[in-house]
């Protein structure tokens, strides 16, 4: 909200220069965004008296006019209006002049005669374009000629706050508002107006102004006075003045002064051009089903019965209540009548119905945070004010008043120090909340009975009232201290201490870490082999790349990849820990544990890591390395890798990716017997997707089982200081058999003697056979507590050449 | 058999017999295309009678989509086939490299693999352990929470029940699923706080950190995707100096020694009362600078006293504890620190921004 200074001053007398007062309403609460000093309006328009007037010689449709600026010396001036004459005084824009439309006064001659400047009209000094004197505006008869005409009329520089309002402060809503806490904390005076409008006309009518019994829980309070003569009222210049500085163009008396008021007071009014309204009165009713309206913006809207509407008394709707006025109704040049309408809403009703029209108003924004009730009157009588001495006004009516009033609250000085940490007496906190329109009365010991002012709905509860005193007694005073819990000492989970170290070994690899979007587009999915059906959909994305929540981290990251790749980035492994989701019948349950995470009804959602390493050197080898250095650095010793087509029951991170891999080169990570994601090298039409050329690799897994297979902290074993033997034997096998599985059954046979196991050559060759490849194993023997024997080492070998014929058909190839 | 019939049998054994895609694409124009049978007999019937054109247009187009039809579904069934043959074709043992892969102390240890350039964690991650070790040793632990939560904890045991106007102060995005705006990606990490609070009794000492989601259009300040750090405190005695004391201490850890956290009023359903809080600007100490405006102050977050009706709404005794709680963005703390100007190339993940840090 646009706050010009000078207004503030109307309620109180800050006289503190302009920062301090943003300092001072920022610490309020009332966060000032902007700071603009606005210098007088009109630069270069001045006062002058008309001297004389004459007929233009060669035109009739404008004519000369002598003015005196100031020195005492006619100008000639020449004027399409003859509203004016001798002895009048008028605005005279110089030379030089710009004019609030931009046009540049120049010196020129019209139809052979020179003007020597431009009179104006109210409309082109910006006050108002139905302002009620037509033709040149002629000024009040006591100013003084060649001064400016700003500081004539009263308007100098001003300094104007844009300040955000939040939703908790109705009563901000308003410059007086605004004033009334300003005051407070500058410890100043504070007063509303009190208008002093003429007296009610006895031969103009009484408002007939209703509620429908039917709408009586959504219309608090109806007021409506009856103001004639309307036509020729003009507002001050100060009052246009200030709607232009607080953003909103004048247009005529009534509808200045009507804005007028809801700036100043926060009262939303409405005037309806009386001569037009049906029966001559005014109705709140809700709207009947299906009921049409065409509002002040020209477009139709539907109508429903939790809709309030104003109709007129025969029953034709002719505004939404405490949003926007209909078109039918509406004020214009020819208006002469007005019934102004002032009233007080249901906050939830005006919100929703706002909500429904997708309408953002002015009056909508204060009453859906709750209009002051006893404002109404109030502000009545400053509309009539306003409009000055010639309009003719009748009496108000005032139906509803049906708002209940707060019971009074119950203050402790002790809770309010136990919840600010202060010191505050019980006289201190009476006194910073009474400027601020709370009553407080003693209430037994330690405590008050404090009375809510009618503008502050918002204050319902004590803690409400501590908040209240706090910023008024200024939060940079509050002491501070830390809390002084018992000592007790913490640290990360176990879950989130692993899930660093994993982070940090695949660091180690040479990855780095991305983070991508949680959003994802339907074509990112089907680029990258998954199924987009099993996606969880966005009600109202951003745009339609961003409207899936991913069900994996691969598109994320391919994306990333290829980002870098365009912009020559060379070989990269990029890698990434993120919570994925997934439609919660599409996949089985999320393996956990993000704490509250499968509560949410329809939703799975589960923390997965995932790595893609593309360019020169990728391929499936890098990444089951990787994936080997970080399942060797967290001491997953219960993973393995194992083909993918003989899994069970796989998890939803391998189930969902499946297809996002090369089918004969993937390997599916096994917890359990059940695998938790996958390895190995994308599917080759995935990476042309993503424009990635040559084997791209990457692996996926789901983060909770994959930490979950940590060995807890081994029992140290006893290193063997006897010397160890090399056991180099290759087998022969089918390639159907995997290493993996040769690799356990050797170890197995082997038994306690064996140190360690590594393969160290695979051959094929036409020797062979085709479908068949040698794989030879280095087996290290050694004993805890003696040095081996050759009895031994021919004991193992035996047994392992034994087994691996046994399991898998493997022969010992002859070295 | 006529003439179509026997032309579509033709087709039909051409397509039935490839046996590859390769195959099956060559036999296409003989099928059905322009070499075809039905093709020379479509040429012939401009000579015909304009009845007789008609009955045989429309007999040799259906004998063409029976072919068409076939010929795709053929063409899937050796894409597919073609697919594993590839996929046998192809087949690499992956477990081989796993156990080839030598370790110190292995069997093969003594053949060193050249060593790499470590990676970088993301500046995001960076700061966010930092925070979270911050917090730690002042006895905080570090709670998590979902992404996707529903109504109750994102906003109304936070006190905003349907149709709260504070409601509109987040750009909310709603998922399909359950009832129409029953379920949201959590536009703030304050839903961590009903969780922790409906878990278990205080005294809690805890942190949240986690990704967020408004609807807002990225800009250089925004990200519709944030990362947000909550605090939460919970215990007797609990008040808002306490609130000033351990931001002090939080922004003195971060951001140096010197440096001071204010708190503004503001307004949040979830506190009261309520505050921004602000820090000494970390570029010009208080001075005044481009960062901070001039003001010698960068806003960070939110914070307040835990509102009494969050209490109820989690079975908490308001008159017997109080507690605080804030929260701020990870994200804008890290492009502060780094003097980002543009907050959305920490989403690029350009990898010459990634190794900077
Ligand atoms: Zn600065």
């Amino acid at each position: 909200m646009r706050v010009p200074l000078s207004w503030l001053r109307d309620f109180t007398p800050v006289e503190a220069a302009p920062q301090d007062v943003a300092r001072a309403l920022s610490f309020l609460g009332l966060v000032v965004e902007g700071t603009e000093e606005v210098g007088p309006p009109w630069p270069g328009v001045v006062v002058a008296r008309v001297l004389e007037t004459r007929a233009h010689p060669a035109a009739d449709r404008i004519q000369l006019v002598d003015v005196d600026a100031g020195n005492g010396e006619a100008l000639q001036i020449c004027c399409g209006a003859f509203n004016m004459k001798a002895g009048d005084l008028v605005p005279l824009a110089t030379l030089g002049t710009v004019m609030p439309n931009g046009l540049e006064i120049a010196r020129r001659k019209m139809r052979g005669e020179w003007s020597n400047g431009m009179l104006c009209s109210a409309p082109e000094l910006g006050l108002g374009h139905e302002h009620a004197q037509k033709g040149i505006y002629i000024l009040p008869p006591d100013l003084v000629a060649g001064s400016p005409l700003a500081s004539a009329l009263g308007l100098g520089a001003d300094v104007v706050f844009d300040i955000e309002i939040g939703p908790n402060r109705p009563d901000c809503f308003s410059i007086a508002g605004v004033a009334r806490d300003l005051a407070a904390a500058m410890r100043l005076p504070f007063s509303l107006p009190r208008p002093s409008p003429g007296a009610v006309v006895p031969e103009v009518a009484a408002a007939d102004v209703r509620i429908d019994p039917a709408a009586q829980d959504l219309c608090r309070r109806f007021t409506g006075t009856v103001v004639e003569n309307v036509g020729a009222a003009a507002v001050p210049p100060l009052v246009s003045h200030r709607l232009a500085l607080a953003g909103m163009r004048a247009i005529s008396g009534v509808v200045d002064a009507s804005n007028y008021v809801m700036l100043e007071l926060g009262q939303p009014n409405h005037p309806y051009d009386l001569d037009v309204l049906g029966g001559g009165g005014l109705v709140v009713r809700r709207a009947e089903p299906g009921e049409a309206l065409v509002t002040l913006d020209g477009v139709a809207r539907r109508l429903e019965p939790s809709d309030l509407v104003i109709a007129d008394a025969s029953g034709a709707p002719v505004g939404v209540a405490g949003i926007m006025g209909g078109s039918v109704a509406e004020m214009g040049p020819a208006t002469a009548t007005v019934l102004l309408e002032v009233a007080n809403f249901d906050p939830l009703a005006v919100s929703a119905t706002g909500k429904r029209l997708g309408l953002h108003t002015e009056a909508r924004t204060r009453f859906e945070r709750g209009v002051d009730i006893e404002l109404a009157l109030l502000a009545i009588e400053r509309f009539v004010e306003l409009l000055g001495p010639h309009v003719r006004r009748g009496p108000t009516t005032d139906v509803g008043r049906g708002a209940p009033v707060q019971p009074p609250l119950r203050l402790r000085p002790s809770r309010v120090n136990m919840l600010l940490g202060t010191e505050l007496s019980g006289e201190e906190c009476r006194a910073l909340l009474a400027p601020l329109g709370f009553v407080s009365e003693a209430d037994g010991e330690d405590a008050f009975s404090v009375r809510v002012p009618s503008w502050r709905p918002d204050c319902t509860r004590e803690v409400d009232l501590v908040e209240e005193v706090a910023r008024i007694h200024g939060y940079d005073r509050i002491p501070r201290r830390m809390p002084s819990r018992p000592v007790a000492a913490t640290r990360l989970s176990a879950y989130q201490r692993s899930r660093r170290e994993l982070r940090d070994a695949l660091v180690g690899t040479g990855a780095s870490e991305a983070w991508t979007n949680t959003f994802v587009a339907t074509a990112d999915m089907v680029a990258t082999g998954l199924g987009p059906d099993v996606a969880l959909e966005l009600e109202n994305p951003l745009d339609q790349s961003q409207s899936l929540l991913r069900t994996s981290l691969l598109p994320g990251l391919l994306r990333a990849v290829r980002f870098n790749r365009e912009r020559q980035a060379g070989a990269i492994a990029l890698f990434e820990l993120g919570n994925v989701f997934c439609r919660a019948e599409a996949v089985p349950a999320a393996p956990g544990p993000v704490p509250g995470a499968g509560t949410i009804p329809g939703v799975q959602e589960w923390e997965q890591v995932a790595l893609v390493v593309a360019g020169e050197g990728a391929g499936s080898q890098w990444v089951v390395r990787a994936f080997e250095v970080l399942r060797r650095s967290l001491q997953l010793d219960s993973l393995g890798l194992h083909r993918q087509d003989q899994d069970p029951s796989p998890g939803p991170g391998a189930l969902v990716n499946t297809g996002a891999f090369h089918p004969g080169r993937v390997a599916a990570v096994i917890a359990d017997s059940s695998p938790i994601g996958l390895v190995g090298q994308l599917a080759p039409e995935v990476a042309s997707r993503y424009e990635l050329n040559g084997p791209v690799g990457a692996f996926v897994v789901d983060l909770a089982p994959l930490l979950g297979a940590r060995r807890p902290a081994p029992p140290a074993l006893a290193v063997s200081r006897y010397p160890a033997t090399d056991l180099d034997l290759a087998f022969v096998v089918d390639d159907g058999v995997q290493a993996q599985d040769l690799a356990k059954t050797l170890a197995g046979a082997a038994g306690d003697l064996l140190g360690g196991l590594a393969l160290f050559d695979v051959w094929r060759g036409e020797t062979l056979g085709a479908g068949r490849r040698s794989l030879a194993f280095r087996l290290r023997l050694r004993a805890g507590e003696r040095t081996l024997t050759e009895a031994d080492v021919s004991r193992v070998m035996a047994a392992v050449v034994q087994a691996a014929a046994d399991g898998h058909g493997a022969v010992l190839r002859q070295a | 058999m006529n003439a179509i019939e026997q032309a579509t049998a033709h087709g039909r054994d051409l397509i039935s017999a490839a046996s590859t895609l390769a195959e099956l694409r060559a036999v296409e124009g003989e099928a059905f295309g322009k070499r075809s049978r039905l093709a020379a007999m479509t040429a012939e019937l401009r000579g015909l009678g304009p009845e007789e054109r008609r009955q045989r247009g429309q007999e040799l187009q259906e004998a063409r989509a029976v072919l068409e039809g076939l010929y795709s579904r053929r063409a899937e069934e050796l894409s597919r086939s073609d697919a594993l043959r590839r996929a046998q074709a192809e087949r690499l043992d992956l477990t081989e490299e796993a156990w080839r892969f030598a370790g110190a102390g292995g069997p093969l240890a003594g053949v060193l693999e050249p060593p790499v350039p470590r990676g970088h964690l993301h500046l995001v991650t960076q700061v966010r352990q930092e925070l979270e070790d911050i917090f730690v040793s002042m006895g905080f632990e570090v709670a998590e929470g979902p992404e996707v939560e529903d109504d109750w904890h994102n906003f109304e045991a936070l006190n905003m029940p349907p149709h709260h106007p504070a409601r509109g102060m987040f750009d909310t995005f709603y998922l399909k699923a359950g009832q129409s705006e029953s379920v949201v990606l959590r536009t703030h990490t304050s839903p961590v706080q009903v969780r922790l609070m409906e878990s278990r009794r205080p005294p809690i000492y805890a942190v949240a950190p986690g990704r967020c989601f408004r609807r807002d259009t990225p800009d250089a300040t925004h990200l519709p995707v944030f990362h947000q750090l909550e605090a939460l405190v919970v215990d007797e005695g609990i008040s808002m100096s306490h609130l000033a004391g351990a931001l002090d201490a939080f922004t003195d850890a971060f951001f140096g020694p010197g440096r001071r956290a204010r708190l503004r009023p503001s307004f949040f359903p979830f506190t009261e009362p309520s505050a921004e809080f602000d820090v000494t600007c970390w570029v010009c100490g208080g001075d005044g600078c481009r960062t901070c405006s001039g003001s010698g102050w960068v806003e960070l977050g939110g914070c307040g006293m835990v509102d009494p009706a969050v209490f109820e709404a989690v079975g908490v005794d308001p008159e017997r504890y109080s507690g605080f709680a804030w929260g701020l963005g990870i994200d804008r703390l890290a492009a502060a620190r780094t003097s980002l100007g543009d907050i959305r190339e920490l989403l690029d993940n350009d990898i010459r921004f990634l190794t900077q840090f």
